[in-house]
């Protein structure tokens, strides 16, 4: 029972970064912005939340930080994709690049400091509750919000007027310039919506998960992200499932390793990737899926004058 | 007043070719600013960064050395991205090439032949293209996103390599370190230059180039592809088989890059290390693209970001800065690029709004 519990708690501590990550991949690309540029972001935003961290001893600032330096590398995107046109597979990737390069070279005085480690937030009489009360609600603060993101998200997305739009820019572009709605604005505050998640997603990993910096230590969580985006068919309750069924193989290999278990480290550590990879298969295998689902415009750039 | 960007009526010819040298000359312009804020003198800083390492024989060795490998990925990846087809694996068949010539040098340890070498060529050629055949079929089979699968895939050849090296292929005598036996002499690049590490696998890149041009340029295959990237439904109409392009795309990049693979084992490294390459295929993606996707472009491409790995090497000893900061330049090249191209489909206008009305739309 107490490692079934460690198991679960350390599951959805894995799958938080990710559901960052995704959640804000997802609004970015339901207006129709494809950006690639997710691991780049996150690893901005772990760097700058560690050394924010660092420097003022409070934790809160450090995901303050990689909120804004996660939306700063964002503009940069939106900019070039967005104002300049630019191709946003090509641009993504060059964000990507860059943002690795950026936190190696930020992060190389940081490589020998380590933080305190947060203590978990209990929430009084909920965590008594057996099972679910210690593996939901004896978990990092930043867990709790990345619930409440959801289901502002959620919220946000199929009830609001603004979410209406924000899917309207995304299905037809042509159609809500034609009606008012500045289709370049609203791609603007997506975009960098989706890098001020991915920010907070690096955060969580750097300041509250490991609480270390170690260069490129998404590991390609960022692309796992965009996966898992594609995986839930757009929609923000499939990326919670998603996040934490990685999380679990993530989990799941720790404790493999733990265990003692005769398989190599090396393809423990493969399993994310290459669950990736099937759970990609399974949901593109049919054509239609991705069709129906995906945000028409996705990836496609909107110039007002020409439309 | 006010800026404008309006469309051309055809895109500009020149800017193609001009906005590669905007974003060089801006790259070059950002590091001296970046050296500034460093604290650093920019005059020197830039002195040791771009001119310092390539001042002598050996640092053109070395230029030549590293823009090999950049190259090489670099025309195959090319060969994909004209048509549209995203491998961003080049790391990972790197490596897979790595794995599989460097596991035919330690088969055969005591083999004087000449062959050896042409064999592991071979290999990693192979290699790469199997690793490079996964995302090919996963796309055409199951439609999978290949930009996503490759991808993946580098960590999974990483972390194979990191295996074998740390088991069954690591030196009984290397002091329990994750490395394998070093490779004798047939199964080693030739030196070309004495006092130099640069070697003959330079010709493999230089014959890489020239087919690759010849492919991309004069060959019919070539031609669909380049129908396929442009314009998917004019290619279909036409009957190109969009399989086809999809599987010549990623073999095209697969099979360059295991050859860069098999250039940095046999020749610098010499042996199986856990990590064969420091970014070489995610490096030539940005290569690809500042030499617009052309065979010529991306030698001189490749070329300016070997200078980046150099600067980078010099900056830490000379300027007491991390050799990260290679990343970062890489980073700005391909954003400056994007910029810049810009003006290939669109010309800034000056737009003056008269008092009390509003301003003509553009025709």
């Amino acid at each position: 029972m107490d490692y079934l519990v460690s198991i679960l708690v350390a599951t959805i501590a894995a799958g938080t970064p990710l559901v960052f990550a995704a959640l804000g991949e997802l609004v970015t690309e339901k207006s129709g912005v494809l950006n690639l540029g997710v691991e780049g972001m996150m690893l901005v935003g772990a760097i700058a939340a560690f050394a924010a961290t660092a420097a003022t001893g409070s934790p809160w600032t450090g995901v303050l930080a990689g909120m804004l330096a996660g939306a700063a590398t964002a503009l940069i995107f939106a900019v070039l994709t967005l104002t300049l046109m630019a191709n946003q597979v090509a641009a993504g990737l060059a964000l990507s690049l860059f943002g690795v390069g950026l936190s190696a070279f930020v992060g190389k005085s940081y490589e020998s400091v380590s933080l305190d480690p947060s203590a978990p937030l209990t929430i009084p009489i909920l965590s008594d509750i057996p099972l679910l009360g210690p593996v939901l609600f004896s978990q990092q603060p930043l867990v709790y919000v990345s619930w409440a993101a959801f289901a502002g998200i959620a919220w946000f997305m199929y009830r609001s007027r603004p979410g209406l739009v924000l899917r309207a820019v995304g299905e037809a572009p042509k159609s809500a310039h034609a009606i008012g709605y500045s289709v370049i604005t609203i791609r603007y505050l997506a975009t960098l919506f989706g890098g001020a998640m991915a920010g907070i997603g690096g955060a969580f990993l750097s300041v509250f998960y490991t609480p270390l910096w170690v260069e490129n230590m998404t590991a390609g969580r960022g692309w796992i992200a965009l996966a898992l985006v594609v995986f839930a068919t757009w929609r923000p309750a499939r990326v919670m499932i998603g996040a934490y069924l990685f999380g679990g193989v993530t989990v799941a290999q720790f404790f493999a390793q733990g265990e003692g278990a005769a398989i190599p480290s090396q393809f423990l550590s493969m399993l994310p990737y290459l669950a990736t990879i099937v759970v990609l298969v399974i949901i593109s295998r049919n054509l239609n899926t991705i069709r129906l689902n995906a945000p028409v415009s996705l990836g496609k750039p909107f110039h007002p004058e020409v439309a | 007043m006010r800026l404008k960007l309006e469309a051309r009526p055809e895109p500009s010819h020149a800017m193609k070719y001009v906005s590669p040298l905007i974003a060089a000359v801006l790259t070059f312009v950002a590091g001296f600013v970046l050296f500034s804020a460093l604290g650093r003198n920019p005059w020197n800083a830039f002195h040791a960064f771009f001119v310092q390492p390539v001042d002598d024989l050996n640092g053109v060795a070395e230029l030549l050395l590293k823009a090999s490998p950049l190259v090489l990925c670099a025309v195959g990846l090319a060969v994909g991205f004209r048509a549209s087809v995203w491998n961003i694996g080049a790391e990972g068949q790197l490596t897979a090439g790595a794995i599989a010539a460097g596991w035919l040098a330690l088969a055969f340890p005591e083999t004087e032949s000449v062959l050896l070498l042409p064999a592991m060529i071979v290999a990693g050629a192979l290699g790469g293209m199997a690793w490079a055949a996964i995302p090919a079929f996963l796309r055409t089979r199951f439609n999978a996103n290949e930009i996503l699968t490759s991808l993946m895939l580098v960590y999974v050849a990483v972390l194979l390599l990191s295996y074998l090296v740390h088991g069954p292929l690591k030196d009984p005598q290397g002091f329990n370190f994750p490395q394998s036996k070093e490779f004798h002499e047939a199964a080693l690049f030739p030196y070309l230059i004495d006092g130099t590490r640069l070697n003959a696998s330079v010709f493999v890149a230089a014959a890489v180039v020239a087919v690759g041009w010849w492919f991309m340029m004069r060959s019919f295959g070539g031609y669909t592809m380049r129908v396929a990237g442009l314009a998917g439904s004019a290619a279909r109409y036409a009957g190109f088989s969009a399989t086809r392009t999809v599987w010549l795309g990623m073999l095209a990049g697969g099979a360059t890059a295991g050859l860069a693979g098999v250039g940095e084992v046999a020749g610098p490294i010499g042996q199986l290390l856990p990590s064969v390459s420091p970014g070489y295929g995610f490096a030539a993606i940005i290569v690809a693209f500042v030499g617009r996707l052309h065979p010529g472009g991306i030698v001189l491409a490749g070329l300016l970001m070997s200078l980046l790995y150099l600067g980078g090497e010099s900056a830490q000893m000379t300027l007491d800065l991390p050799s990260a900061i290679t990343g970062l330049f890489q980073g700005m090249l391909l954003f400056f690029l994007l910029g810049a191209d810009v003006f290939i489909n669109y010309r800034v206008r000056i737009v003056q709004p008269m008092r009390g009305a509003t301003a003509p739309a553009g025709v």
